[in-house]
């Protein structure tokens, strides 16, 4: 038995890497029970508290200014992935997002809308402070490299594809159309998705600014 | 060379564990060593087996640590790939190539002489003969494909770094454990070991629930794991198409390998204990400090 030295200390290793993530499993099972205990009636859109990473990023925004998260803490930050040529999904998206923010009212002051371009090669700042200043003064166009837009898609587990150049030179983007909503400490806790209604949006930001 | 260096990021980690990378590094590093120990003479390690090993390391690696990774987090079929390889093809290799005799005479001398207080070692060879147990080594084996794939964990698993870690170990580990249990040699498995009769039913038993499930995903008219039209497919595919194929590899290929099992432990039942007895008999040079 005691000759078998290496099989046993590989199983053991196995084993205790198994128990770790049966402990693991356990854990996540009886927190997630525990959020949906949670105080309240749940949110209408995806609660993802404690899944996301917390907001982070330094960035040049539209106005060619350096800004960082720490620029937006004590206000709600809505942060979405698109790109100025998006021919549907953005501006749908931002114009709910708009409607949201005309629901809500003087609150609106305390939100934030992050616009980060998949496309910064075609999305130049100035293109994207014309585009943001579409939507409302709540909106900020940021405009990442490509090393800096790796970075943000690894921390928000996101996805972007550059579609092929039709002969014009003009190419679409695909993209996640998921906006990831962070309180005013920054912590990542609501997922807003595309067939959620602006009124949905509405109700549960107002939650949100309510209870931080 | 420019293509070359440009392609070469497609080898490195998309997101770098340093985890699976030492576990990788000590893994190989005791079979080399091991390999170099056992020498050339009667003990040797034949050229297939050694292959086999690293193939079946090379390719959890891959799955793990190269842009295979990205890849799995945001396209269903490649990660039912990805899995079908941490939880199937690369234990399977692994185990095939019966690594624990050279694994063992990798472990420095130093290392085997140490002892394990018991007080750490029982409670640790309980559990292993509980996961280890013919009843249970079964249902963890499908139930953990089926907890990963329930739709609502799948979302958490793929939009949280630490769950989406937690799950491709599991998936390693468990397979790791599995088929160790279904396919090495009873002789070498210690406390744990289960008749080869045994085995051929757990085998069989086991592909059920996987034909089923893989059945189910293939054949939903509608999309079950919204996360990857939420945060990006890695290139533009109809949804269903990506979950078709992510359920055949989940239905065919994966239930194949319970075929592949049998035929194992069939040809076990046929050479033992002849085919296993010469390994017994190794030279005392290489015989682990600690035997007897």
């Amino acid at each position: 038995m005691t000759g078998d030295f290496g099989v046993t200390a590989t199983s053991h290793g196995a084993a205790r890497r198994r128990r770790t993530t049966l402990c693991l499993a356990a854990l996540v099972l009886s927190a997630a029970l525990a959020a949906c205990a949670g105080s309240g009636p749940p949110y209408t859109l995806k609660n993802i508290t404690g899944l996301v990473q917390p907001l982070d990023f330094a960035l040049m925004n539209q106005d060619n200014q350096a800004v960082t998260a720490r620029d937006y803490r004590h206000e709600l930050v809505l942060l979405y992935f698109g790109y100025t040529e998006c021919p549907d999904e953005c501006p749908t998206t931002l114009a709910t997002l708009a409607n949201a923010l005309r629901a809500l009212g003087p609150e609106a002051s305390q939100v934030k809308v992050l616009f980060v371009s998949v496309d910064p090669q075609r999305d130049t700042t100035a293109v994207l402070k014309r585009y943001v200043n579409n939507f409302g003064p709540e909106f900020v166009g940021l405009r990442p490299d490509q090393a800096e837009l790796t970075d943000l898609s690894k921390r928000y587990r996101i996805a972007y594809h550059y579609e092929k150049a039709d002969q014009y030179g003009n190419y679409e983007v695909d993209h996640s159309n998921a906006v990831f909503i962070f309180d005013r400490d920054g912590r990542a806790r609501l997922l807003a998705l595309s067939d959620n209604t602006a009124q949905q949006v509405a109700s549960d930001l107002r939650r949100l600014l309510a209870s931080s | 060379m420019f293509p070359l260096v440009t392609n070469l990021r497609y080898l490195l980690p998309w997101q770098f564990s340093p985890t699976i990378f030492i576990a990788c590094a000590v893994t190989v590093t005791l079979y080399v060593r091991g390999l170099m120990a056992l020498g050339r003479g009667a003990a040797r390690v034949g050229f297939w087996r050694a292959f086999t090993f690293f193939l079946g390391v090379t390719l959890c690696y891959a799955v793990l640590q190269t842009y295979v990774d990205y890849l799995s987090a945001h396209m269903f079929w490649i990660h039912r790939f990805q899995h079908l390889v941490l939880h199937h093809i690369g234990p399977v290799l692994i185990v095939l190539a019966g690594p624990d005799r050279v694994l063992r005479a990798g472990v420095p001398a130093g290392v085997r002489r140490m002892r394990i207080p018991a007080w750490i070692r029982s409670p640790i060879q309980v559990f292993f003969r509980l996961i280890q147990h013919p009843l249970i080594a079964p249902i963890l084996f499908v139930g953990l494909i089926f907890f990963w794939l329930t739709p609502s964990i799948h979302f958490t698993a793929m939009i949280d770094t630490r769950r989406y870690d937690l799950m491709n170990w599991s998936m390693l580990a468990d397979g790791l454990l599995f088929w160790w249990l279904m396919l090495a040699p009873r002789q070498v498995q210690g406390s744990t070991a289960i008749g080869y009769g045994t085995r051929l039913v757990i085998l069989s038993l086991v592909a059920i629930p996987q034909h089923l499930l893989g059945a189910y995903i293939t054949l939903h008219d509608t999309s079950l794991y919204d996360i990857y039209a939420i945060c990006g497919r890695a290139w533009a595919v109809d949804p269903l198409y990506d979950q078709q194929i992510g359920g055949l590899l989940t239905w065919i290929p994966a239930a194949m390998m319970s075929l592949v099992g049998i035929l194992v432990v069939l040809y076990h039942i046929l050479h033992d204990p002849e085919a296993t007895a010469p390994r017994r008999r190794l030279p005392s040079s290489v015989q682990p400090a600690n035997s007897g």
